[in-house]
């Protein structure tokens, strides 16, 4: 009929103009790269020579041989050693060091009892790279030989976390980056899909032609979903080769969820192009979207610690529904049937934006 | 319906508000079937207001609108197979190619591959636009996208063609091949309704308006504004144009005074008797020695004659 060619038509003049948009093209595969890149950084928890505090209230032969163990070890580098609990806490404050060992006097005898951590480990926990370092030498063993010690049930260190109560791990960061990047790219893409055809000019010519808002409109984001997938298949593909982050879910869940919240993230652009003249307007209202969608999605901070009212801000942005989803998918081996509701959500999201911006749009110029 | 078979488009009472600007006031038009029919005005007369208000673009603020029997806005969509329309401002994607722009125009026009194919073979050959195929449109000069912009607007043949201003960055020679192919279209059978502020464009319309701040100041075929003007046109060839000037501009009933190089053109009240011998006398009394001729009124006349209110006595 007639509605095919329409689409078609609009579906093949916006891959033609992609193709032509340097800036689009590079933002398609260099942010994915960029994010994963720095984000990387961050979750490498292979890291050396960390500064580092100690006390040692017990200074005894054990505690000492203690310390020596953590030195030789080369994560932590001791530049200084205080006499109070409180230095320590002065010292990480104003980021002297960014790792503390605080050793009780009564250390020898938690060493010996084996059921309470004999030692304390203080970290800022606003750097996630030394979370994963404080994470790994909590679990480290007193390996040396006490005498009448039974084999100890706990790691060494009761670990303190600083200024992050959520101890991320290297996984957890990827999932969320995915969402991250799609929300940060395609809502933009859309965004401004619409304000530029009214900048160029091109608008007044398109709507006084046949083709319907609903062709338009879709015609816009199919596209733009081709390049989700891409994305998301890249960003699933470098996860794992470079940062060895798992799949433990099937693949098939991995893109329908994908592809729901990519469709979110369209509806939502042109939602916005709708609501704008210009296409400085619309990267606003995306930036606008985009940081509470870092924010209060569960990304950075656990979405339980946060306050009611964001949490209720949460709720409403497509993120935070999918970063529940893909974290389920990639590293609790979830099915999409024990989270069906939050796929629900995302679809009744798409639906309700796509809805809106067809019907907000109009073949006209006032 | 009957009278929609003659009448292309017809607008009563039209008019639009911007805020507290009247940009389009109180206007009504007829404009026939087959014919070319022009839009004369000064920037801002509200020329593309009133063709935007004509396909149902803008909404108006008050009157109606009828096109080949549609009632527009309210059926505008139901219209829009049958128009072309060629902004003002070049409206095809600049990043994209001579061809890929008309393919994705026959697209959108629903026209079947075959069917495209041919069509834009076609306009290649009329528009002179087969060297420029894969040319981008936003590195093509101002003749060759006035040619394309053209081409896009008829390639679904549309029965009503809207131009705005269709030849605003384009050399005399374009402006003549392009009126050609407006006059094989018109020929053909299609409406065009064309607006322009060069004269020479006007004077080859069928009919048309003259806007001026949104109202309708005359309407008619060009020979009839010209017969209707209501002036004396008299041409003084002046040795001392500037000061020849100075001393008509204290002559009763002289409208306007123009410089067309050393000669003067001078528009005066019809209620002035004799008005070579009334000129000839003012410019002796001067000691000024200038031939003084009674011409005939032409298209620019009228312009100037209808779209300048007679208190303020234009010396320029
Ligand atoms: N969207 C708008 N908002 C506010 N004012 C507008 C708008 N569009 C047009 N106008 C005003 O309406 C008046 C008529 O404008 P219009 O564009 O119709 O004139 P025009 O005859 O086409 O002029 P030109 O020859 O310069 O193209 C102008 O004063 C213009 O500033
Ligand atoms: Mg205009």
């Amino acid at each position: 009929m007639k509605v095919l060619p329409r689409l078609f038509a609009v579906i093949l003049k916006e891959f033609t103009q992609l193709r032509r948009d340097k800036l689009t093209f590079g933002m398609i595969v260099g942010i994915p790269l960029l994010e994963l890149i720095l984000f990387g950084y961050a979750i490498n928890t292979d890291v050396r020579n960390l500064t580092a505090a100690y006390t040692d209230q017990a200074n005894t032969h054990l505690s000492r041989q203690f310390i020596a163990d953590l030195s030789s070890t080369q994560v932590l580098n001791f530049e200084h050693r205080v006499a109070a609990a409180a230095d320590l806490d002065e010292l990480l404050r104003d980021g002297t060091i960014s790792v503390a060992v605080f050793l009780p006097p009564d250390f020898d005898r938690r060493v010996a009892d084996g059921n309470r951590s004999p030692a304390q480990l203080l970290v800022d926990g606003s750097d996630p790279t030394i979370l994963g370092i404080a994470r790994q030498l909590g679990n480290m063993p007193i390996s040396f030989d006490v005498q009448g010690a039974r084999a100890p049930q706990v790691g060494a260190f009761e670990i303190r976390t600083y200024y992050n109560p959520e101890r991320r791990s290297a996984v957890n960061i990827v999932p969320g980056l995915i969402g991250v990047i799609l929300t940060m790219t395609l809502t933009l893409f859309t965004a401004v899909a619409i304000a530029r055809e009214r900048e160029r000019g091109n608008l007044e010519l398109l709507i006084n032609t046949p083709v319907s808002t609903t062709e338009l409109m879709v015609g816009k984001v199919i596209p733009y979903i081709a390049i989700g997938l891409i994305q998301v298949s890249l960003i699933i593909l470098l996860g794992k080769l470079v940062f060895d982050v798992p799949l433990r879910g099937s693949l098939e869940d991995l893109y329908l969820v994908s592809l729901t919240f990519i469709a979110a993230n369209l509806a939502l652009g042109l939602f916005i192009s709708t609501a704008v003249k210009t296409q400085f307007q619309a990267m606003q209202l995306s930036i606008f979207v985009m940081l509470p969608s870092i924010l209060l999605s569960g990304f950075m901070f656990p979405f339980d610690g946060m306050p009611a009212i964001a949490r209720y801000i949460g709720e409403v942005l497509p993120i935070t529904h999918f970063i529940r989803l893909i974290r389920g998918i990639m590293l609790r081996e979830a099915g999409i049937a024990d989270m069906g509701h939050e796929l629900i959500i995302l679809l009744a999201f798409t639906a309700a934006m796509m809805t809106a911006a067809i019907l907000r749009f109009r073949k006209r110029l006032d | 319906m009957i009278e929609s078979e003659k009448i292309a488009i017809r607008a009563r009472g039209l008019t639009r508000r911007f805020g507290d600007l009247v940009a389009v006031d109180q206007l009504d038009l007829d404009v026939p079937r087959s014919m070319i029919y022009g839009f004369l005005g000064p920037n801002g007369s509200g020329k593309s207001t009133t063709i935007r208000m004509l396909c149902g673009l803008l909404t108006p603020s008050e009157g109606s609108v009828n096109v080949m029997g549609l009632e527009v806005p309210r059926q505008a969509e139901l219209l829009k197979p049958d128009i072309g329309y060629m902004t003002q401002k070049f409206s095809l994607y600049e990043d994209m190619t001579v061809r890929e722009n008309l393919e994705f125009v026959g697209g959108i026009y629903s026209l079947r591959r075959a069917e495209r194919k041919q069509r834009i073979k076609e306009l290649f050959a009329l528009y002179d636009l087969e060297e420029v195929a894969n040319q981008f449109a936003g590195t093509m000069s101002g003749g060759q996208r006035q040619r394309l912009a053209l081409a896009a607007a008829t390639l679904h043949k549309p029965k009503l063609l809207l131009l705005d201003e269709p030849t605003s960055a384009v050399d005399p020679k374009s402006r003549r091949d392009f009126w050609g192919k407006l006059f094989e279209l018109a020929e053909q059978g299609t409406t065009i309704l064309v607006s322009t502020h060069y004269m020479d464009e006007a004077e080859r319309c069928h009919r048309l308006a003259i806007l001026d701040h949104g109202k309708k100041v005359a309407d008619g075929s060009p020979q009839e504004l010209q017969d209707n003007i209501h002036m004396s046109v008299v041409e003084v060839a002046a040795e001392d144009p500037y000061r020849t000037q100075q001393v008509l501009a204290t002559l009763q009933g002289i409208f306007s005074i123009t410089q067309l190089g050393m000669r003067l053109r001078v528009l005066i009240s019809e209620s002035i008797q004799d008005p070579e011998a009334q000129i000839s006398k003012t410019l002796k009394n001067a000691e000024i020695t200038a031939p003084v001729r009674l011409v005939k009124p032409n298209l620019e006349d009228v312009f100037v004659a209808v779209t300048q209110k007679p208190p303020q006595r234009a010396t320029q």
